[in-house]
C-alpha cells in the first residue's frame, strides 16, 4: 500500500470527541492457557496479562504487536470466543467477562470479530448467499425472500453485487472473501468489530481497498474497531490510537503521531524498524 | 464425473494387477508346495506325484502359470483348489458370505457406537467425560484382539450362556426359521463383540480428533461469534467438515471386511475365510490363497472407491479440483 493512498485514509478521520462513553472497555484482562508436559503435569501460560484499554464508539485502537504478544487472545476474549481467567470486558454496561453461554448469544451480534484468513473463515461447501445470511438465524428464522434481500444489502455495503450470492468461497479471490467476511460480519449491525489481521493475507493493491473500505465503513455506521496488526505503519494510518503489545502485556499507548514521533519502548522501535518507520527519539523509559 | 469415475477405475485395476502378480510371485518362491507335502505320504507313489504336476500345471514356469491363470481369471475362474479338487471360486465365495456376516454386523456396529461417542467426546475435549472415554479407549486398544476373544471364551465356557464356536448348533436344518435366526444370533455375539471391541479404540479416536478439529476451524469460530447455537454449529458446520476424513476411513473400514476378521474367525472356529485361508496356507493350497489376498484387495480397492465417490458427492472442493467435471 502506498504512502500516498496510507496518508489519504488518515486526512478522512474524524477528530475525537472527549465527552463521550467508551462503546468497550476493557479492564485487567488476563488470559492464561493450560500447557500440559510431557507426563501429564499442566501449567499454565499467561498470555494476556493485565491489559486495559477502551474504545470510543466510530474510532479505531489498533493492537499491534509481534507474534506471540498475546494480541489475538485478547480478540478472542473481547470477541466472547475465549474465557477471560480474569479481568472485565464492559460492553453496554454489562461485563461480558462474567456472562455464561446463554447470555453471550443474546451480545455476540453486536461485537463481530473477522478473521486473518479468509480462505478459512468462510465455510467452503456455502454458496456467499448461505454463509453472509447465516448469522441472521440468531434471530430467529427469517423468510427466506428477507434473508436474500438482507444478504445482497450486506454485499453491497461492501462493494460486490448481488450476482456473487451464488458463488462460492473458491470462485472468489482473496480480497472478494475478505469483503464477504466483512459483509458476514455487518449484516448483524454490530457496534465493535475486531478485525484480527484482516489485511495480512491480502496483496497490497488489496490491502489499500479494504482499508479504504474500513474507513468508509466506519463513517458510515459509526462503527468502533479494534485492529489487530503488526504491521505498524497500518496501524498509525488506519488508528486513532495505538497499544503496542509485548508479553501479553501492553508496554506503550498513544497517538499514532506520537508513537511514531516519539516511541521509547524497544519493542516499539523494533515494530517501527520492521514496519520501515524511522523513530525521531529513543529515550529508554517506559510512557506508561 | 466420468473421467473421475474412469481414472479411480483405472487406478483400481492397475492396483489389483499388481497385487495378483505379487501374490502369484510370492506363493511361487515359498518354499515347498503342495506337492512336496505328498511325497512325504508313502502311500503315494513318486510318478503318481510327478503326474499330478504335470495334471495341475506346476511343472510348467511361473511366468506360463501366472498368463494361464490371469486369462481364467479374466473368465472369473480363480484357479483349482489341490486340496478339495474343485474350482477355488465358489469355495471362497462360500466362506466369504460367512466372513462377511460377522464383519459386516461389527463394522455397522462399531461406527454406530463410534459416531455418537466420538461426537460426544469431542464436544468436551479436555473434560472428565472425555479423559474417562479416552482411558477407556486405550484400554480398549492396548488389550490384543486374541486375548479379548480368549478371555470371551473362557467366560462363554465357564457361564455356558454362549455358543463356544461356528456358525450354528448341531440340527440347525430342522430348526424353525425364527430359531434359527436366534442361533446364528447367539453365535456370532462373541465373534462381533471381539470385532466391535478391536474397531472401536481407533474410529472413535478418528471421529473425536475430526470432530474436534472441525470445531476449531476459522469459520466454525466465526459462526460461534455470531452467536450461532452449538447444536447447529455441530451438524451444520462441524460434522460435514469432520466428514473428509471420517469417509476415508469408511472407505477402509469396508475395505478390511474380508481381512479384518481372519484371526478372530480361527479363534472362535467362525467357518469364514479366516480359518479356510490358515488351512491353504498350511497345506500349500496355493490357487486358493491367492484367490483369498485377490478377494481381500478387491474388497479393499472397491471400499475406496467408494470412498472416494463419498467423497466427491459430499466435497465441493474435490469436484471443483477434478478435470473433466
Amino acid at each position: 500500500m502506498t504512502d500516498t493512498r496510507l496518508r489519504a485514509y488518515a486526512s478522512q478521520r474524524e477528530p475525537l470527541e472527549n465527552d463521550m462513553e467508551p462503546v468497550i472497555q476493557v479492564e485487567n484482562l488476563v488470559k492464561q492457557y493450560a500447557r500440559r508436559g510431557f507426563r501429564g503435569s499442566a501449567d499454565a501460560f499467561r498470555a494476556v496479562n493485565s491489559v486495559s484499554f477502551s474504545i470510543l464508539p466510530g474510532t479505531t485502537l489498533a493492537l499491534v504487536g509481534e507474534s506471540g504478544s498475546g494480541k489475538s487472545s485478547v480478540a478472542l476474549c473481547v470477541a466472547c470466543l475465549e474465557h477471560a481467567t480474569s479481568g472485565m470486558i464492559w460492553f453496554e454496561r454489562q461485563d461480558v467477562a462474567a456472562m455464561g453461554e446463554p447470555e453471550l448469544r443474546a451480545v455476540r451480534p453486536r461485537i463481530q470479530l473477522v478473521f486473518q484468513d479468509p480462505a478459512n473463515s468462510l465455510n467452503p461447501r456455502w454458496t456467499v448467499r448461505e454463509i453472509v445470511a447465516e448469522p441472521l438465524l440468531v434471530r430467529g428464522r427469517p423468510p427466506r425472500r428477507e434473508r436474500d434481500a438482507l444478504a445482497a444489502q450486506a454485499l453491497e455495503r461492501v462493494g460486490l453485487g448481488a450476482e456473487y450470492l451464488g458463488r462460492k468461497p473458491s470462485e472468489l479471490s482473496g480480497g472478494q472473501r475478505q469483503r464477504v467476511a466483512i459483509a458476514r460480519a455487518l449484516i448483524l449491525e454490530p457496534k465493535v468489530l475486531i478485525l484480527d489481521e484482516v489485511l495480512s493475507a491480502l496483496d497490497c493493491s488489496t490491502q489499500a481497498q479494504i482499508a479504504n473500505l474500513l474507513v468508509e465503513l466506519q463513517r458510515t455506521y459509526g462503527l468502533a474497531y479494534l485492529f489487530i496488526t503488526h504491521d505498524l505503519k497500518m496501524a498509525a494510518h488506519l488508528a486513532d490510537e495505538i497499544a503496542i503489545m509485548s508479553g501479553g502485556k501492553i508496554v506503550e499507548q498513544a497517538a499514532p503521531e506520537v508513537i511514531l514521533r516519539g516511541a521509547r519502548r524497544p519493542e516499539t522501535l523494533s515494530l517501527l524498524a520492521a514496519s520501515g518507520v524511522k523513530s525521531k527519539q529513543t529515550a529508554p523509559e517506559s510512557r506508561r | 464425473m466420468m473421467r473421475f469415475l474412469l481414472r479411480r477405475a483405472g487406478h483400481a485395476l492397475f492396483l489389483l494387477f499388481g497385487v495378483s502378480i505379487l501374490a502369484f510371485v510370492f506363493s511361487a518362491l515359498a518354499p515347498g508346495n503342495y506337492f512336496d507335502e505328498m511325497r512325504l505320504n508313502p502311500q503315494i507313489s513318486a510318478d503318481r506325484v510327478s503326474a499330478l504336476r504335470v495334471q495341475y500345471g506346476v511343472d510348467r514356469p511361473m511366468a506360463v502359470r501366472y498368463a494361464h491363470w490371469a486369462g481364467a481369471l479374466l473368465r472369473g475362474d480363480l484357479g483349482f483348489s489341490f486340496t478339495y479338487n474343485t474350482p477355488v471360486a465358489p469355495l471362497l465365495w462360500a466362506r466369504a458370505r460367512n466372513t462377511l456376516l460377522l464383519a459386516g454386523i461389527a463394522t455397522v456396529l462399531a461406527w454406530m457406537l463410534a459416531l455418537p461417542l466420538g461426537i460426544w467426546s469431542a464436544e468436551r475435549l479436555g473434560k472428565p467425560a472425555d479423559v474417562a472415554l479416552s482411558w477407556v479407549s486405550a484400554a480398549l486398544l492396548i488389550i490384543p484382539d486374541l486375548t479379548l476373544a480368549l478371555g470371551l471364551l473362557v467366560l462363554a465356557v465357564r457361564t455356558g450362556w454362549l455358543p463356544t464356536g461356528g456358525m450354528v448348533s448341531v440340527g440347525f436344518g430342522e430348526f424353525s426359521p425364527v430359531h434359527k435366526l436366534r442361533d446364528v444370533a447367539l453365535h456370532l455375539v462373541l465373534p462381533v463383540t471381539v470385532l466391535v471391541a478391536a474397531a472401536l479404540p481407533v474410529l472413535l479416536r478418528h471421529v473425536r480428533s475430526a470432530v474436534a478439529e472441525a470445531l476449531e476451524a476459522p469459520f466454525v469460530r466465526a459462526a460461534q461469534g455470531h452467536g450461532i447455537s452449538r447444536t447447529r454449529l455441530l451438524y451444520r458446520y462441524a460434522l460435514p467438515a469432520a466428514g473428509h476424513p471420517l469417509i476415508a476411513l469408511f472407505g477402509f473400514s469396508l475395505g478390511t471386511l474380508l481381512s479384518g476378521s481372519l484371526l478372530v474367525e480361527v479363534v472362535v472356529s467362525w467357518p469364514g475365510l479366516g480359518p479356510f485361508l490358515l488351512e491353504a496356507i498350511l497345506a500349500r493350497d496355493s490357487y486358493v490363497v491367492i484367490g483369498g489376498v485377490l478377494l481381500s484387495t478387491l474388497f479393499l480397492v472397491a471400499g475406496n472407491f467408494l470412498a472416494d465417490l463419498l467423497l466427491y458427492w459430499v466435497d465441493p472442493r474435490i469436484r471443483a479440483e477434478a478435470p473433466g467435471r
